[in-house]
C-alpha cells in the first residue's frame, strides 16, 4: 500500500513537471529526447544545408553546415584574418582600401544569397559593412571575397544587401542620414532637418561576372533605414525599406527617435526609377569611393577610387516611392513567398501589422493618402493593411516564411520565436530563445521557394548557455525543427562575433561548383614560378623579389644571401601542388605583417622589411607532409653597403654566385 | 492486485502529456539524406593487379612505338620542369622521390600513367610503391595531369632512360 502510495506521488511529480515543460521556464527542459538524432550527422557524412552567417562585429562571414551546425569556415571580408594571410599578403591588401584609406576591421551584418526568379541560385553571397559602408560579393565557388564596394553619400549601411528576385540589384540603405558627400558637410548637427538626407543605392550585380556597379542612388528625407526587403512575383518591380527616427532626431534617438506612434515603410517602384535614369532625370554627383576587385586569373586585388554617381531625388521625382505608416520604430520588413504580403516589425510594438500588395497599389490608385512627408505620399494606414496579427509577443523583429503559408516571427523583448498563419493572422505556436533573439533564419525563408525543415534563432545575448569563458562569452544560436505543426527546439550552439542576418540553402548548390585547386597552368600572377627550374632571386635597386616555390616539403630557392639593411624583400610563393587541401604556409623571422597561406597553385606575396643583420630563418607554417618540420630555410642579411652578391641555392650548403 | 492498474493509466497519462508537449515531431530523421564523401570507387586489394596499377590506362589504351615521339618528349620535358622536378631528379639520385633513371624498365607504361595520374589508391596498395614509401617517408602528390600530359612525361621518361 505504501509503495503505490509512493508510485502514485512520483506520476504526480511527473505530471506536473509536464505541466510545466510545456511553458518552459528554466534553459534546461526545452529540449525533447529524440533532438540529438535529429542533428547527428555521422562522421565522413556531409550536412544536408549550407548556412552563411553574419559574423557582426568581426567583419567577416562564418559557414555552417546544418542540422549538425558544424563550423565549416570563416571567410574573411572587412576584416583582416591572419589565418588566411587576408589583408596581409601584398595581393589581398587593396580588397579593404577605401576613400578612408585601408580600414583593416568593420562590422558585418546582412547576408543575401543571389538568386534567380526569386531562388537561390548557388552563385555568390552579398554581405555588408555597416561601419564604413560597403558592399562585398563573395564567389562561392572558391568561398572568398571576390569584391567589395564603397557607398558614397552613406553612413551606417545597415539597411542592406537585400536584392531582388534575380538579383539585378543589391541595395543599400543608410542608417544615418548625412549632408551628401558633395555638399558642405560643416553644419550644426541641429540642422538635421534642413541638411541631412537618406540615400539607397542601387548596385547592379552583371549576370555573368557578378561585378557590382551602383546603377543610382535615392535621394530621400533623413531619416534612418533599416532593413529592407525586394517584391516578388507579382511585386517584382517593388522594394521596401523600414524606415525610423520620422522625428528627424539627432541626439538621444532612444527617446527622441521614439516618439511617433508610427514610422515608416517605405515602398520603392524601382521600375519607375530606371525609367527617369533612362530619362535623364538623374543628376551626376561628384564623389569618392573605392571599388575594389579581385582578379581570379592573376590572383591579384585592385583598388579603384570611383568619382561620380547618380542620384535621383524622389522628393521631386514623382511616382517612385510611397510612405505606408507602420508602428514604433520597424525593424524587419518581410514579403512573403507570393510576394503579396509586406510583415512590418515594430520593435517597440505589442502587435504585427501586415499590409497587402494589392491594396497598396489601389491606394495608389485612388490616391488614399494621408498628406505627404517631405514631398513623398503617405498612404493610409488602413488603405494599406492587410491585418494584423494581435499579441504575438513583445517586440517583434524580423520575420521569415516556409512553403506552408506560415510566417515566423522573432520577439527580442520577450525571447521568443512565434508561428503565425499568413492568411488568418492566428497565433499558432510560441517557442522560447535563449536570450533576445535577433533575426532568424529558415533554409530559403527570404525567397519564392522556402525549404522549411529548420530555423535558427540567432540571440543577442548568451550569459549561462555554455561554459563561462570569463566575461565575453560566444554568441548562442539555437536551432529548430519547424517540420511539424509545433516547433521543437533541437540543439543550442555557439557562434562567432554577432550574428545579424544569415541564410541557408541546400548544400548541392554550392558543392557542384567547388573549386578544389588553382591550375598552375592557368596562373596569370606577374610573379609566378612555374617550377623549380624558374625559381631566382632578382634585385632591383633597393627591391629584392624572390620567386619561390613551395612543394611537399621544401621551399626552393631555401638558402638566400645577398640581402642589405635597407631593402624591402617581396616573397612571392608559388605553391606547385596540384591536389586539393594541400595549402603551404610561409613566415620568416621579425616579419610585421603576419603570414602567408598559398592554395594550390596559387602565388602570394609576403613583404618584408628586414631590421637588422643576420641570419634569418624562415619556415612553412601549414602541416604538409610527414618532412614538414624540414620544409625550411635561411636569409642571411647584411649590413647596407656590404659587397655580400645576391645569390640562392636548394639543396648546396654554399650558393652559387650569380654571373 | 487491482491497484496498480490505475497507476499504470496515469503514467501513459503523463507520457502521453509529455509527447504531446513536445509536439507534432515527426520520426523521419533529418540528417538521413546526406551525401556520401568516400567516392573514389576504389578496387578491392584482392584484385589489384600490380602490373597494371590501378586507373584508367591499361595495354589496351597506352600504346607506345620502339621508336621516341620527340614531340611528346619536348612537351614532357616542360610537365617535368612544372609538377615533378621539385622532388625527382633525371639520376638514379633520390631527392624527395626516387629518381627517374630506369623508371621505364621497371614498370610498365600503363602502369606509370596510372601512378602519376591516380597516386593515392596505388600508394595504399601496390607493393613496389609501399616499398618506396618506406624509403621515402613523403606521399607522392596528385598533381592533377590531364591523360595527354600523363602521356607526355611518359614519353619524356623513355628519353630520360634513352630511347632514341
Amino acid at each position: 500500500m505504501k509503495t503505490t502510495f509512493l508510485k502514485l506521488s512520483l506520476a504526480s511529480l511527473a505530471l506536473a513537471s509536464a505541466v510545466i515543460s510545456c511553458k518552459p521556464k528554466s534553459t534546461s527542459n526545452a529540449v525533447s529526447g529524440d533532438a540529438a538524432t535529429k542533428t547527428y550527422v555521422a562522421p565522413g557524412k556531409y550536412d544536408e544545408f549550407y548556412n552563411f552567417v553574419s559574423g557582426g562585429f568581426s567583419g567577416q562571414l562564418s559557414v555552417y553546415g546544418l542540422p549538425s551546425a558544424r563550423l565549416l569556415r570563416v571567410i574573411p571580408v572587412f576584416s583582416v584574418d591572419p589565418e588566411k594571410g587576408w589583408g596581409y599578403s601584398e595581393e589581398t591588401k587593396p580588397m579593404l582600401n577605401t576613400s578612408h584609406g585601408f580600414v583593416p576591421w568593420d562590422d558585418l551584418h546582412h547576408v543575401e544569397l543571389s538568386q534567380t526568379t526569386g531562388e537561390v541560385n548557388g552563385k555568390w553571397v552579398f554581405v555588408n559593412a555597416n561601419n564604413t559602408p560597403r558592399l562585398a560579393r563573395i564567389d562561392l565557388k572558391t568561398f572568398r571575397t571576390a569584391e567589395i564596394l564603397e557607398l558614397p553619400n552613406s553612413g551606417g549601411n545597415h539597411s542592406s544587401p537585400f536584392g531582388t528576385e534575380n538579383s539585378e540589384y543589391i541595395v543599400a540603405g543608410t542608417r544615418f542620414s548625412v549632408p551628401s558627400d558633395n555638399a558642405n558637410g560643416d553644419v550644426p548637427i541641429n540642422s538635421y532637418k534642413q541638411n541631412f538626407k537618406g540615400h539607397i543605392s542601387f548596385v547592379s550585380v552583371d549576370k555573368e561576372s557578378g561585378n557590382m556597379k551602383i546603377a543610382f542612388q535615392l535621394r530621400t528625407p533623413g531619416v534612418n533605414f533599416d532593413l529592407a526587403r525586394c517584391g516578388k512575383a507579382k511585386s517584382h518591380g517593388w522594394f521596401f525599406f523600414s524606415c525610423y527616427n520620422t522625428e528627424q532626431a539627432s541626439t538621444l534617438l532612444e527617446v527622441n527617435a521614439s516618439q511617433k506612434d508610427k514610422d515608416f515603410i517605405l515602398a520603392v517602384n524601382w521600375k519607375k526609377a530606371e525609367e527617369y535614369l533612362r530619362a535623364g532625370q538623374g543628376e551626376k554627383q561628384s564623389v569618392r569611393y573605392a571599388h575594389n576587385l579581385f582578379n581570379e586569373s592573376t590572383q591579384t586585388a585592385t583598388s579603384d577610387i570611383l568619382t561620380d554617381v547618380t542620384v535621383l531625388d524622389v522628393s521631386k521625382l514623382k511616382d517612385i516611392c510611397y510612405f505606408i505608416p507602420c508602428p514604433k520604430s520597424p525593424h524587419g520588413c518581410d514579403v512573403d513567398p507570393t510576394g503579396e504580403y509586406i510583415v512590418g516589425s515594430g520593435k517597440l510594438a505589442a502587435l504585427i501589422p501586415v499590409f497587402s500588395f494589392d491594396k497598396i497599389q489601389q491606394a495608389i490608385k485612388s490616391k488614399a493618402y494621408d498628406g505627404e512627408y517631405e514631398g513623398i505620399p503617405v498612404i493610409k494606414y488602413d488603405a494599406a493593411l492587410y491585418g494584423e496579427v494581435k499579441k504575438p509577443g513583445l517586440g517583434p523583429l524580423h520575420t521569415e516564411f516556409d512553403a506552408n503559408g506560415n510566417a515566423y516571427t522573432s520577439f527580442f523583448v520577450s525571447s521568443e520565436v512565434v508561428k503565425w498563419n499568413i492568411k488568418d493572422l492566428k497565433v499558432l505556436d510560441r517557442v522560447p530563445t535563449y536570450y533576445s533573439v535577433g533575426h532568424l533564419c529558415v533554409p530559403g525563408g527570404n525567397t519564392r521557394k522556402p525549404y522549411g525543415k529548420y530555423l535558427i534563432a540567432y540571440n543577442k545575448i548568451t550569459k549561462d548557455r555554455y561554459l563561462p569563458t570569463g566575461p565575453e562569452l560566444a554568441q548562442s544560436a539555437q536551432l529548430y525543427d519547424i517540420s511539424g505543426e509545433k516547433m521543437q527546439m533541437i540543439l543550442d550552439f555557439p557562434t562567432i562575433g554577432e550574428p545579424h542576418y544569415a541564410q541557408a540553402a541546400p548544400a548541392e548548390l554550392f558543392t557542384k561548383n567547388q573549386v578544389k585547386i588553382f591550375k598552375i597552368a592557368e596562373n596569370k600572377h606577374p610573379y609566378v614560378t612555374k617550377g623549380e627550374g624558374e625559381s631566382k632571386v632578382i634585385r632591383d635597386g633597393k627591391t629584392v623579389h624572390v620567386y619561390m616555390t613551395s612543394i611537399r616539403s621544401h621551399f626552393a630557392p631555401d638558402n638566400i644571401e645577398g640581402i642589405k639593411m635597407g631593402d624591402e624583400v617581396y616573397f612571392h610563393v608559388t605553391n606547385l601542388e596540384q591536389d586539393w587541401d594541400v595549402p603551404h604556409g610561409f613566415a620568416i623571422k621579425g616579419a610585421a605583417n603576419a603570414e602567408l597561406l598559398i592554395m594550390p597553385g596559387e602565388t602570394c606575396t609576403l613583404k618584408w622589411v628586414p631590421d637588422k643583420v643576420g641570419i634569418f630563418p624562415m619556415y612553412c607554417t601549414d602541416f604538409c607532409s610527414a618532412l614538414h618540420q624540414e620544409m625550411q630555410g635561411y636569409v642571411r642579411v647584411s649590413p647596407a653597403g656590404s659587397n655580400v652578391p645576391i645569390s640562392f641555392s636548394l639543396g648546396k650548403a654554399i650558393p652559387d654566385p650569380v654571373k | 492486485m487491482k491497484k496498480p492498474f490505475p497507476i499504470l493509466v496515469f503514467i501513459l497519462m503523463v507520457s502521453f502529456y509529455f509527447s504531446s508537449c513536445g509536439g507534432g515531431t515527426d520520426s523521419k530523421s533529418p540528417a538521413a539524406d546526406t551525401s556520401n564523401v568516400n567516392k573514389s570507387g576504389e578496387t578491392d586489394a584482392e584484385v589489384y593487379d600490380p602490373k597494371r596499377g590501378e586507373g584508367e590506362f591499361s595495354a589496351d589504351n597506352v600504346k607506345i612505338s620502339d621508336q621516341l615521339d620527340k614531340t611528346l618528349a619536348t612537351a614532357g620535358e616542360s610537365n617535368f620542369g612544372v609538377k615533378c622536378s621539385s622532388c625527382h631528379k633525371l639520376t638514379d639520385e633520390k631527392l624527395v622521390g626516387p629518381g627517374w633513371k630506369g623508371v621505364t624498365t621497371r614498370h610498365t607504361p600503363y602502369w606509370i600513367m596510372n601512378f602519376i595520374t591516380n597516386p593515392d589508391p596505388m600508394i595504399n596498395k601496390d607493393p613496389a610503391v609501399q616499398a618506396q614509401l618506406e624509403l621515402c617517408l613523403v606521399r607522392m602528390p596528385n598533381q592533377n595531369l590531364n591523360t595527354d600530359e600523363a602521356r607526355q612525361l611518359l614519353e619524356f621518361m623513355r628519353k630520360n632512360d634513352g630511347v632514341k
